[in-house]
Formats: C-alpha cells, sequence, structure tokens
C-alpha cells in the first residue's frame, strides 16, 4: 500500500514537473532557434542548415545597432546612475537623520508609486515631459524612469543602510573629516554592493521596458531595441522575421548575463518581490 | 541609547535634507504632480493639438459623465466594456498566477537539485525577459503554425488560430506565463521557513498530503498568500504588455484597462477624457494599494 502511494506521488511529481517544464520553456524555443535560421518565420523548425547571417543582417543595418548599442545602452545606463545615485543619498539621509514620520514616508512612497503607474500614469507624465521639452529626448525617458523607480530603490537602500553599523562614520568624524568627507571615503564604500544591487535592478528594468520610451520618442534615430524591434518592416508592411528573431537574442542577451551574475553573487530570492 | 541622539551626532539636519532634496525633486516632479495635475486636466476637453491644447476649456465632470454613460459604455471599445473585459482579465490571470505560483513552490519544497533549479530559472527568466522580446517569441508560440499548436496537434486536438479566435485567453495566458515567477519565489520563500519538526509531527499523526498542506503550511502562509493576491491585482489591472501581442484587438476584445487608455489618450489624442480615464484607473489602484497595507497591518497585529 504505501508503495502504490510512494509510486503514485513519483508519477504524480513528475508528470507536473514535465508539464511545468514544457509550458515555461516552449514558449522560448523560437528566441532560441529563430536567430540561427537561414529562413526565419514565425513557426517554429530546427535549422537545418544553421547561419550566423540574421545576425550579420543585424548589423549592417545602422538604425538597429544604433538602437541597441548606442540608444537602449544611454537610458539603461543614465537611469541606473541616477537612480542609484539619488536614492544611495536619500537613503544615508533617511537612515541618519531623525525627521517625523520617516519610516512611514518610504511605505507611503511606494504605495504611491504603485497608484501611479502604468499607462494612466503616462497621460499626465507626458504633458509634464511636453512642457519640459523634453519629448524625443534620451534626458526625458531617463528622468521618467528614475522617477519611477526611485521608491523601490530607496525602500531597498534604506534596509541595506541600516544594517551598516555607525563605528566607522563615528571614527571618521572624531578623526576630523567633515560630513562630505565621511560620506565620501567612508559611507560610499561600504555601501557599494547595495549600489550594485539596486543599479543592475534600475538596468535591468529600463533596458526591457517599452510603454516609456514608446511614448516619449518620436524619431528613430533616439529609439531603444525595446520599440525598435516594432519597426522591421518591409515596404510590403511585413515583419522582417530573420532580422527580428537575430535581433531580440541580443537584446536579451543583458539581461541574462546580469541574471546569472546576480545569480551567482547574491543568489536570486533577493530580488524577488522587488521587479515592478 | 535613544536613537535620536546617535543620529544628530553623524548627520547634521542641513547635510541630511541636501541629500534629500534630488529625491524630494523627484518625488515631487513624476510622483505627486501627475497625481494631482491628471485630476486637473480631467476637468477639461484638452487635446494635443489644435485650440483645446493652447487653451483648454474647463467643462466640469463631462468627462466622467461621458465614460458613465449607460447607454453607449458597455459597446465595444468603450470605457465600461474595458472595465468588463478587464476584471475578466484580472481574475483570470490572478487564479493563474497564484495557483501555478503556489503548486510549483509545493512541489519543490524541501527539494534541492538540478531540477528545481531548471524549473526555478525557467519561471524567473519569462518574468525579468525583456517584453519586447518575449512578445515576439509569443507571437510565434501562439502562431497558427506554432509551437502550442503543434504541441495540441500532437495529442489530437484542435488548432485554434489563437490571437484572432481566444484573444482573451491567449493574453491570460500570456501574463500568467509571465508573471508566475513572484508568487513562486514568495511562496517558496515563505514556505522554507516553515519548521521540518512540525511536518514531522503531522506524519507522525498520520496526516495526508492535504491535511499537511491546510493544517501545517496554509497558515505559515497566509501572509504571502494575501500580498500574492493583492500585489498581483494591482499589477494586472495596469499591465501594458497585452497591446504587444494583440493591439487591444481584434475588434477590442482584449480593450484592457491600460490599452483602452493609452488608446484614448495617444492615439486619439483626447488628454481630456484620456485623464478622466487615468484618475478612474489611478482611485481603483488607491483602494487596491489601501487593502494591500490594511492586510499587512493586520497582519502584523496578530502575529
Amino acid at each position: 500500500m504505501n508503495l502504490v502511494r510512494f509510486v503514485l506521488a513519483r508519477v504524480g511529481f513528475s508528470a507536473f514537473v514535465a508539464v511545468i517544464a514544457a509550458a515555461f520553456a516552449l514558449p522560448l524555443l523560437w528566441l532560441i532557434l529563430a536567430p540561427f535560421h537561414d529562413q526565419a518565420t514565425l513557426s517554429v523548425s530546427l535549422p537545418t542548415n544553421p547561419t550566423l547571417d540574421n545576425f550579420r543582417a543585424v548589423f549592417d543595418n545602422q538604425f538597429a545597432v544604433r538602437a541597441l548599442f548606442v540608444n537602449s545602452m544611454i537610458q539603461a545606463a543614465g537611469a541606473m546612475v541616477l537612480t542609484t545615485l539619488v536614492a544611495t543619498l536619500g537613503a544615508y539621509a533617511l537612515a541618519r537623520i531623525h525627521l517625523p514620520g520617516r519610516d512611514v514616508f518610504v511605505y507611503v512612497l511606494i504605495l504611491f508609486s504603485s497608484v501611479v503607474t502604468g499607462s494612466a500614469a503616462m497621460v499626465p507624465v507626458f504633458l509634464l515631459i511636453f512642457r519640459m521639452g523634453l519629448i524625443d529626448q534620451h534626458l526625458g525617458v531617463i528622468l521618467v524612469f528614475t522617477g519611477g523607480l526611485l521608491p523601490v530603490a530607496l525602500f531597498i537602500m534604506r534596509d541595506f543602510m541600516q544594517s551598516i553599523p555607525r563605528s566607522y562614520e563615528e571614527s571618521a568624524l572624531v578623526n576630523g573629516a567633515n560630513q562630505w568627507q565621511m560620506l565620501r571615503d567612508v559611507v560610499l564604500p561600504m555601501t557599494r554592493s547595495g549600489m550594485m544591487v539596486i543599479g543592475i535592478w534600475a538596468f535591468v528594468n529600463v533596458w526591457g521596458s517599452f510603454l516609456i520610451p514608446f511614448i516619449l520618442l518620436r524619431s528613430p534615430d533616439k529609439m531603444p531595441a525595446a520599440t525598435a524591434t516594432y519597426s522591421f518592416y518591409t515596404e510590403a508592411g511585413t515583419p522582417v522575421i530573420t532580422l527580428i528573431s537575430a535581433y531580440a537574442l541580443l537584446y536579451v542577451i543583458p539581461v541574462l548575463v546580469l541574471y546569472l551574475f546576480v545569480n551567482w553573487k547574491y543568489g536570486f530570492q533577493f530580488f524577488g518581490g522587488i521587479k515592478s | 541609547m535613544p536613537s535620536t541622539h546617535q543620529d544628530s551626532t553623524i548627520l547634521t539636519r542641513r547635510t541630511g535634507l541636501t541629500l534629500l532634496a534630488p529625491t524630494f525633486a523627484f518625488i515631487g516632479l513624476f510622483l505627486l504632480f501627475p497625481f494631482v495635475w491628471v485630476v486637473a486636466i480631467s476637468f477639461t476637453d484638452r487635446t494635443l493639438l489644435g485650440a483645446a491644447a493652447a487653451d483648454p476649456q474647463f467643462i466640469g465632470l463631462d468627462n466622467f459623465r461621458q465614460l458613465f454613460d449607460f447607454d453607449s459604455w458597455m459597446r465595444s471599445g468603450e470605457f465600461g466594456r474595458s472595465l468588463v473585459l478587464t476584471v475578466y482579465f484580472v481574475i483570470a490571470s490572478l487564479i493563474g498566477q497564484v495557483f501555478l505560483g503556489l503548486g510549483i513552490a509545493l512541489a519543490f519544497h524541501r527539494r534541492k537539485g538540478f531540477l528545481r533549479e531548471t524549473i526555478f530559472t525557467l519561471v524567473t527568466l519569462a518574468w525579468i525577459l525583456p517584453e519586447a522580446a518575449i512578445a515576439f517569441t509569443w507571437t510565434s508560440f501562439l502562431d497558427p503554425n506554432g509551437t502550442l499548436n503543434t504541441a495540441l496537434g500532437a495529442v489530437g486536438l484542435t488548432r485554434p488560430d489563437w490571437l484572432l479566435d481566444a484573444p482573451m485567453a491567449s493574453i491570460v495566458m500570456f501574463n500568467v506565463w509571465r508573471g508566475t515567477a513572484f508568487s513562486m519565489l514568495l511562496f517558496s520563500a515563505a514556505l522554507g521557513n516553515v519548521r521540518p519538526s512540525y511536518l514531522e509531527t503531522a506524519d507522525v499523526l498520520g496526516a495526508n498530503a492535504w491535511q499537511r498542506f491546510r493544517d501545517v503550511l496554509l497558515p505559515m502562509i497566509k501572509a504571502q498568500l494575501a500580498t500574492a493576491l493583492i500585489l498581483v491585482t494591482l499589477w494586472t489591472f495596469n499591465v501594458f504588455t497585452p497591446f504587444l501581442l494583440t493591439q487591444g484587438g481584434p475588434a477590442f476584445q482584449t480593450d484592457i484597462m491600460a490599452i483602452h487608455t493609452y488608446r484614448i489618450a495617444f492615439r486619439y489624442f483626447e488628454f481630456g477624457q484620456g485623464s478622466a480615464i487615468a484618475v478612474i484607473v489611478m482611485l481603483i489602484n488607491f483602494v487596491l494599494a489601501g487593502v494591500y497595507l490594511f492586510a499587512l497591518k493586520r497582519g502584523e497585529g496578530a502575529r
């Protein structure tokens, strides 16, 4: 009886795992196979003559190269640096000075950022960026992303700051450093790993987001890869699948690499729940 | 030592506020101001171009009256219809994501090794890979000759043209696939904190799998269950990504709220109308976030 139950449980478990694995892997199959297929279409088949021609086509396309290696890079790196910087300074201050309601402050921010979100938030944000004269500018995209990512970044950074002992800062002050020297030489070096986590998280978020650049950018030479993927059409108006498939794979690689890095260095759980 | 004393020895209030200034600037400009401004615009007839752009007129509640015009609001492509579609979309996605996430977390509870790593990596990648690339690979997956139909055909099932024949089912499937990782990671972390001795006691008492789940595991993950239910609802309500699969179509069948808002404001450039929708959406978000805070607080009180 026990043996039967054991066998049934094993079979049930294996079936469940097989179904889950298939359900989550099969949709990705096209992304892995099509880029190497000489006649890639939307249907999936094993490339019988594997080729790198599709990648060559990407690198021959100046618009594609610019979107991926220049525009996406500027916007993701820009928002990464700005978010990390602003969040680090703000979180440090929140952890070290006494403000009435500072503990509630971060929670209220998180709450607010999940209320002012998505395409609903883009309605006033678009008009704001329009007024600031930043439509179709990298800076506009960077600022809007930073504003959106900041609450969560602050939240994580503040947790991190509170775990740092105060004695280093105190001894720096005792030894005659002023507050800015203490910040530069003691605090920032100690928070490097927290900044790294926030930075990667911000980069991956901006790199993969579609809506904000889609709404704020107009001209092809400013588009990041996210929106550029949707502009590879023939003159007849059909998408150029060979080019798109190789491009999509190239576009995904930085996220894959960063995921593997984070997983190896911190374990992914740390990421859990903070991706918005 | 009281913390206020320690605080003041390290950072003066003035330096602290200087460090916080950029934070306040960003929050004020990109969170608070849009929130207030969108309410103001919703009372006007503002458009992007033309006379109403330069000099928008105050029209009171007209935009809202139009949204809730009960004669027409359920027509396809209208606000009420979009609300209904969004409710379907959110409930179906919610059930799918939370059950699947919980199922995977339970199946791999107290297991380690290659199989677990593989499944967790796959599910997590589905969550974090860029949406534009994912949308293309899903368009291929759902293609009449795509992988899904090949798999269905192999076991003798029908092969629909998913995005045309069952667009809502398609974006629900897509969204469940995309978002399950959150519930999975949340529940699996919570289950990791269950003391082995509890489960051993249950085994000694001869509990079956269901009893073990109901009496030992479920009480330990109640808080996470509430978190997942509310946050997934909030996120799904605002998600725009299905646009990349269906553009809200065919015939507005997947015109969920985020896509509807986009269409009114950025395709038709009706900013007054779009702002009214945005106000309603943010109000709903506000209620959901409030429920979440309330649940969090009650959870803390109970502990």
